[in-house]
């Protein structure tokens, strides 16, 4: 952010507002919690609004918006896109046994005790 | 011996080193904590059954903390901003309220700690409470490292101020970089952890 | 150019006394001069080196004679460890565990980044120091409590990690308590490399002299460059899943221990739900790239001293850039070529078998690159230029056996054998540690003023590139016959391997005379420094900047701030008046104008 204190109160007048939209932000992902809306759309829903939080502190609060390095703006992308790499560690394990049904190796067997002792 | 662009922008990049080098910090921190959330992932579509995190966790006192970290990060970003208008006094005001909020943080943090062992849901105790405990505890230590940068900046550090001002705004800067950062992992970690 | 050296001197020497005097401590133990931290460095990494390499000498006698009492030290190692001279398994464990874990990251990376990178890089770009002194010396000391970590392992009860330096878990969580100071070892040497790269990237990006533009930088700051960000990027991973097993060790969760385990015959009292597969993702998220930390500034190395030593530019400069670059950004998407058994399936396999086949192009491009560099030189068989050709061929067996383990059907007959661990010796050994030794004898008078016995030197290149062939190559027959790499009696009691058998002692007097062989190096090392032959500053006749500072240089390098007018490879340019032109160099032309 630039130097003249014209352009700083400016700024502060952002700061503010962003700090309003992250909280009504805090407000609704709780109350957006309470909502039956089943677990795969909750997570949805969640994500999003987290991540609307989280990119109006990294545009504003650390000024990525204005900043104008290339240096850091290809180190962000670059650490962005192994991050996502990073995010498919779960689906590289998962995948090809997406459908086998996930059962404790004696779960029938817990169950059939829980049955007797009913 | 001087280091050069310890304070003023290299030309062609348009950066100092202390920006460049808390941004690469940062990054790293990104693959960290990424790390943390894909194991995260993993252990939960792996689960035969994954608890919510309202069994565990007291949603009103996670949301009060969300919302404290967040106001430190108001302060903080308004510290520096008092810097630049070269108010002292602003600038330390601002600073203290980020200090104090985040050990109000930590305390808050450390009675939800207390809880969960007075209940005995302890990391040994299942795989939600293991990231629970591991998560947080590392964002906390995160904090911790923020608090004793910021106090240094706010008490003894600040005597920079007088003497070699631009370098002083460059450390509050960085800080305070580092500090929005943690704000932000927790703004992920606040639903992650407690909502979902 | 002897003249201007020469006049650089006298301005240093009168520089010098301007400065205030540093403590004894100041200057060479807690000292924040990168000169003095790249020397702490590199000969705290080849001591690393030297025991990793004897704990292997070790492990051979136990390979090529199983159950017989060592001679002479076989006492010396404890009754716990070795009754009566004879090697336990479990002490093989720790030595085979801990081999990998010191030479990987107590020895080699901490030679080529830490020693190398902090020396060379500032002087080659022209920079006073690196950008971040005092972190820099934060990073080597928080190196230096990660190696005595790991080094005190050996005296806990149970002896040092046994689960290999890839820590699987659940064997590794369940190990004796040696594996919770790996991990704490670690986190210690993790943290270090973080300090290191952010300080790396930042001073290249930095602190560049003028003049010297992306495309003029010499081809080692490209190699270090693009290991820092793979540390960077690469390292937190394992950073997290270091402390997950941490977690799983001491507070006794069960992020790596799936439900029902039993060991033992015994149900383990555990929460279960984790995912030991999870663990191989994030220790191979870091450890694919670190091979690449292993072999780039390796490479850097190479194509400083074949520029040198051919009296011509490199052939294909762009093109080595742009490999080095799509090399280190493909290194993140090919980890999972190591679990191919694990069952993680076969679309993940096909995917990350097609990256690897990828991969290879960029190797390829930078080694056909080196070897056409050789092509038309009028090459100087100087004792560096000798380990870097040796390097060409090591690392082109090294990669091209590669082949078959990036591909998923070969890789399940030769997954875990003696095949895999000859193909990454020929990279590392043969390869990057055959490179670092060309860069201690072609940056030793640098740091000294003296440079090295030349006939020392041959005897030790000759009688090394001898002895380490004898000691992989016959990896590959083993390997390729199905020997497991972990057994602790190389296989003497499994049918398949015994016609290979009488390799094993063959490797092993390859061994023995590989350490024979090194003596010569370690005398020449230390003779040298006050008896070698002194040399002015720049004895190799070089271009690149470093050889302008004077040698070694004073503390802030360069007695005037250099500026960079040319490439960094200009030999033999016709018309000019010797055989190289330095990048310092105003005068004569300038094919392009300087750019910041």
């Amino acid at each position: 952010m630039s130097g003249s204190a014209e352009e700083v109160k400016k700024h502060i007048d952002v700061y503010m507002k962003v700090a309003g939209a992250l909280a009504v932000g805090t407000v609704v992902t709780v109350l957006a919690s309470f909502v039956e809306v089943g677990v795969a759309l909750g997570i949805v829903i969640a994500l999003i609004i987290a991540l609307t939080k989280g990119s109006l502190v990294v545009a504003f609060f650390m000024h990525l918006l204005e900043e104008r390095s290339r240096a850091i703006r290809w180190t962000l992308a670059l650490t962005v896109v192994f991050w996502f790499v990073l995010m498919l560690v779960p689906l590289f394990t998962m995948m090809d046994h997406t459908g086998t049904p996930k059962t404790l190796p004696n779960a029938n067997a817990s169950e059939s005790h829980a049955e007797e002792a009913h | 011996m001087e280091i050069p662009y310890t304070v003023t922008a290299r030309p062609d990049t348009g950066l100092n080193n202390v920006k460049l080098g808390i941004w690469l910090f940062l990054a790293s921190e990104v693959m960290l904590f990424g790390g943390l959330f894909s194991s995260y992932v993993l252990l939960r579509v792996g689960a035969v059954e994954w608890p919510a995190g309202a069994d565990f966790v007291n949603i009103p006192i996670g949301t009060f903390n969300t919302a404290v970290l967040i106001g430190s990060s108001v302060t903080m970003v308004l510290a520096y901003a008092s810097l630049k208008l070269g108010d002292l006094a602003k600038f330390k005001t601002y600073m203290a309220s980020t200090v104090l909020l985040a050990v109000l943080f930590l305390l808050v943090k450390s009675y939800e700690y207390y809880e969960k062992i007075s209940h005995d849901h302890l990391p040994s105790h299942g795989t939600f409470l293991a990231i629970y405990w591991t998560m947080t505890a590392l964002h906390g230590l995160h904090i911790i490292g923020g608090v004793a940068v910021n106090g240094y900046l706010w008490g003894p550090g600040s005597s920079m101020f007088h003497t070699k001002r631009d370098q002083f705004i460059g450390r509050v800067e960085a800080a305070g970089l580092y500090w929005h950062f943690v704000d932000l992992v927790w703004i992920f970690l606040f639903p992650v952890l407690y909502l979902l | 150019m002897e003249n201007v050296t020469t006049a650089e001197h006298v301005e240093h020497e009168e520089h010098g006394h301007d400065e205030h005097e540093l403590s004894f401590l100041q200057t060479y133990v807690f000292s924040q001069d990168h000169k003095v931290i790249g020397i702490q460095y590199a000969v705290t990494a080849m001591l690393f080196l030297l025991f990793g390499f004897s704990l292997m000498m070790l492990m051979r006698w136990q390979l090529a004679f199983p159950g017989a009492p060592i001679p002479i030290i076989g006492n010396l190692l404890g009754q716990a460890n070795a009754p009566g001279g004879i090697m336990l398994p479990e002490f093989y464990n720790q030595l085979g565990a801990m081999h990998g874990t010191i030479m990987v990251f107590l020895g080699v990376v901490p030679l080529a980044v830490g020693g190398f990178g902090n020396y060379v890089l500032p002087l080659q770009i022209g920079a006073p120091d690196m950008a971040f002194p005092r972190l820099n010396m934060a990073s080597y000391w928080s190196f230096f409590l990660g190696g005595v970590v790991m080094f005190a392992s050996f005296f806990v009860p149970g002896g040092a990690a046994n689960s290999g330096w890839t820590s699987y878990a659940p064997l590794s969580v369940i190990a004796t308590e040696g594996q919770t100071w790996w991990l704490v070892g670690m986190l210690f040497l993790i943290a270090s490399s973080l300090l290191g790269s952010v300080n790396f990237i930042v001073t290249t990006l930095q602190l560049r002299a003028p003049g010297l533009s992306f495309m003029r930088l010499p081809f080692f700051v490209w190699a270090q460059l693009v290991t820092s960000f793979l540390l960077l990027l690469a390292f937190p991973p394992l950073q997290a899943a270091g402390t997950l097993q941490l977690m799983d060790r001491v507070a006794g969760t069960s992020f790596f221990m799936p439900s029902g385990l039993v060991v033992a015959d015994q149900a383990l009292e555990i929460s279960g739900g984790g995912n030991p597969l999870l663990w191989q993702h994030l220790f191979w998220f870091l450890a694919h790239p670190e091979v690449y930390v292993l072999i780039l500034p390796a490479m850097g190395i190479v194509a400083e001293v074949i520029a040198n030593n051919t009296r011509k530019p490199l052939w294909g400069y762009r093109a080595l850039v742009a490999s080095i670059i799509f090399l280190g950004f493909m290194s993140f998407v090919v980890w999972a070529h190591h679990m191919f058994l694990t069952g993680m399936g076969t679309t993940i396999s096909a995917f990350f078998q097609t990256t690897t086949m990828i991969i290879s192009i960029p190797s390829v491009v930078i080694l056909s690159a080196l070897f056409i560099s050789l092509y038309g030189g009028s090459i100087r068989y100087t004792v560096p230029m000798l380990f870097a050709l040796a390097f060409l061929p090591m690392f082109g067996i090294g990669g091209l056996t590669g082949l078959p383990l990036g591909l998923s059907a070969p890789d399940l007959h030769l997954h875990d054998t003696y095949y895999v661990i000859g193909h990454f010796h020929y990279v590392v050994a043969p390869g990057t540690i055959f490179a670092l030794f060309a860069g201690i004898y072609y940056w030793y008078p640098k740091a000294t003023g003296r440079v090295m016995n030349e006939v020392l030197g041959k005897i030790h290149f000759w009688g090394s590139i001898i002895a380490i062939n004898f000691v992989f190559m016959p990896m590959f027959i083993t390997g390729l016959a199905g020997v497991n790499r972990r057994l602790y009696d190389g296989g003497m009691t499994y049918a398949h391997g015994q016609e290979v058998m009488e390799w094993n002692a063959v490797m092993s007097y390859g061994a023995w005379a590989l350490g024979f062989f090194q003596i010569f190096f370690i005398f020449n090392f230390f003779w040298s420094i006050r008896n070698g032959r002194q040399v002015n500053d720049n004895p190799w006749q070089s271009t690149t900047l470093e050889w302008q500072a004077p040698s070694p240089p004073p503390h802030g390098n360069f007695a005037t701030p250099p500026e960079a007018y040319r490439g960094p490879y200009e030999y033999s340019v016709p018309g000019a008046s010797s055989d190289f032109t330095m990048q310092g160099q105003a005068s004569g032309a300038d094919p392009e104008p300087a750019r910041v």
